[in-house]
């Protein structure tokens, strides 16, 4: 395996004096895209926020494109090639669909355009929407939107917080569809933490199992797929 | 009517400078959720600055009228906004994630802290200065009553109407505005987009601060008395512009600094001078009362 993009080291999160992640170790390769499940409060989305700086990790360490980041402020952290669609898509609602695109570039300091473009080719709703205030969009139309600006900053690593949350099945596949065409088109790098597990593990070159803050199992999607552990507690026998 | 249109005309002019500094007030509880409550001691001292710059200037007796005024505007905006942005530096950013009213009471120290200083440095004496722009337009007459447009007060219209323009376009049209709203409407994930939010709190803080700064100018210009306690009075006044307008709304903060400004020479001029402070405050409290959310405000309270 070539080095990796992403590599969390034994990392530990804490809110207060709760131990949310304890000594979490993954890594994902360029153009991978690798898939995080496990139940409520397992700690999916605090481990993307913590490779984002916030909240920042107690100890262990955070490794991109060999760069230790763990302690780096998340707006850094963001302008260095890592981009993220948070749980619960956290659009700017008194934003036009136009400005709240334009806010995943500038920070960046690069040309919008090509983005935009990007953009409108994976979602072609959006376009049309372009002048509407994002909080009056659907929730999917806002799923789209959420991981459209994410892919604004061109980042080499997207890390993509349960994308088909609350979406109709049909919805739900054209997100998991556009995530596959970026990854085959472009090499861009994925990890997906999914309730759908079925679907992303199926999406997935690989997994981790987290369990209450600790990784329990890791595998391919198909190895995944078959553990009767998987299937008992996450496939619930679909 | 000829005495109405007066009222309206001194109104409008007063109501422009409660209106420049009610958008501090607004914006940094926009973007912050806090009530700066040294923003009118920041305007105090904006007044000031002028008056130093002024003297400065006049002493001189190179630059005439005009280009004085806009050389004390500049000078006096640029180092109250370094005095806006000291203040969220010393006082606010090392409590944020503190608890709630830790940052309030940090505010209040703050205004004790400004008043005095300028008590100290500058003397409790009220402090005049000659009437810089004179002249007018007498607008129409009525029997023995003229109606009267100041050349000043012309100035104060104009100048405040190009910096709302200028301020407008600036939070409307520019990146750097936009990182300020993204800011205001989720902070957490306007750092997820590479924004750099602390660095976005202080530019407000500084926008707000040289806003004060134009209004504390036109204030020492208009009135030709300025001390150190004006920042309390009419910073109150300026607070429930902001109220009243919706806190949060720019519009909103120019709309009831303008409602403020004529309900309080309205009152002044039919009802009683005495009582025109009381108008004010009994606006804040029936605007609280019956409609905290403002005339433009959001009903709706969006938070992550
Ligand atoms: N801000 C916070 N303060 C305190 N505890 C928190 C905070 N955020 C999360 N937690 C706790 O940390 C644990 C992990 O939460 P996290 O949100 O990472 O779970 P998750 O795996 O993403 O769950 P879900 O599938 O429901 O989104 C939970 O027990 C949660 O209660
Ligand atoms: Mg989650």
């Amino acid at each position: 395996m070539s080095t990796p993009l992403l590599e969390i080291r034994e990392v530990s999160t804490f809110y207060g004096a709760v131990e949310a992640l304890k000594g979490v170790s993954i890594s994902v390769a360029p153009g991978e895209i690798v898939t995080l499940i496990g139940a409520n409060g397992a700690g999916k989305s605090t481990l993307l926020m913590t490779i984002c700086g916030d909240p920042r990790a107690r100890s262990g360490r955070v490794i991109f494109d060999g760069q230790d980041i763990t302690e780096r402020p998340t707006h850094h952290i963001m302008r260095g090639g890592i981009a993220q669609s948070p749980e619960g898509r956290r659009v700017f609602p008194r934003m036009s669909v136009h400005e709240n695109l334009l806010l995943g570039a500038q920070s960046q300091g690069i040309d919008p355009a090509p983005g935009l473009e990007q953009a409108f080719t994976l979602f072609p709703r959006l376009e049309e929407r372009q002048a509407q205030r994002a909080g009056t969009l659907s929730g999917g139309e806002q799923q789209m939107l959420a991981i459209a600006r994410a892919l604004m900053s061109r980042p080499r690593l997207l890390l993509l917080d349960e994308p088909s949350l609350g979406l109709a099945p049909l919805v739900s596949k054209q997100i998991f569809q556009a995530i596959r065409k970026l990854n085959a088109e472009t090499g861009l790098t994925v990890l997906l933490v999914e309730q759908n597990a079925n679907q992303a593990l199926r999406l997935a070159h690989r997994g981790y199992v987290l369990v209450t803050g600790r990784i329990t199992m890791s595998g391919t999607g198909r190895e995944l797929l078959a553990r009767p552990e998987v299937r008992d507690a996450y496939l619930g026998g679909h | 009517m000829a005495y109405a249109l007066q009222q309206l005309i001194n109104g409008v002019s007063l109501g422009m400078i409660y209106g420049l500094i009610a958008i501090g007030y607004t914006m940094v509880y926009g973007i912050i959720g806090m009530i700066n409550f040294a923003h009118g001691d920041i305007f105090m001292v904006g007044a000031f600055l002028s008056l130093i710059g002024l003297l400065l200037i006049t002493s001189g007796g190179m630059l005439d009228g005009t280009a004085a005024i806009i050389l004390v505007l500049a000078l006096s905006m640029v180092f109250t906004a370094l005095y806006g942005w000291t203040v969220e530096r010393v006082a606010y950013r090392p409590l944020r994630g503190s608890f709630r009213l830790a940052p309030l009471i940090s505010a209040i120290g703050m205004s004790i802290v400004l008043q005095n200083y300028v008590q100290v440095a500058q003397g409790a004496r009220v402090k005049p200065i000659e009437p810089v722009v004179q002249g007018g337009f007498t607008l129409m007459r009525d029997g023995s009553f003229a109606v009267q447009l100041s050349t000043m007060q012309i100035l104060i219209i104009t100048t405040t109407l190009a910096i709302l323009a200028i301020f407008t376009w600036l939070v409307t049209r520019t990146p750097l505005g936009r990182a300020m709203r993204a800011c205001e409407q989720d902070r957490r994930m306007a750092s997820l987009l590479g924004i750099d939010t602390d660095r976005t709190i202080s530019v407000t803080f500084v926008i707000g601060a040289s806003l004060a700064a134009v209004a504390g100018t036109m204030y020492l210009l208009r009135y030709g008395v300025i001390d150190f306690y004006i920042g309390f009075l009419v910073g109150v006044k300026a607070f429930t512009a902001a109220v009243l307008g919706g806190i949060g709304s720019l519009p909103g903060a120019v709309l009831g600094g303008l409602l403020i400004g004529l309900i309080e020479t309205f009152w002044s001029a039919y009802f009683s001078v005495q009582y025109k402070d009381v108008a004010a405050f009994s606006i804040l409290i029936l605007t609280l009362v019956f409609m905290p959310t403002g005339l433009l405000g959001r009903a709706e309270v969006e938070k992550v």
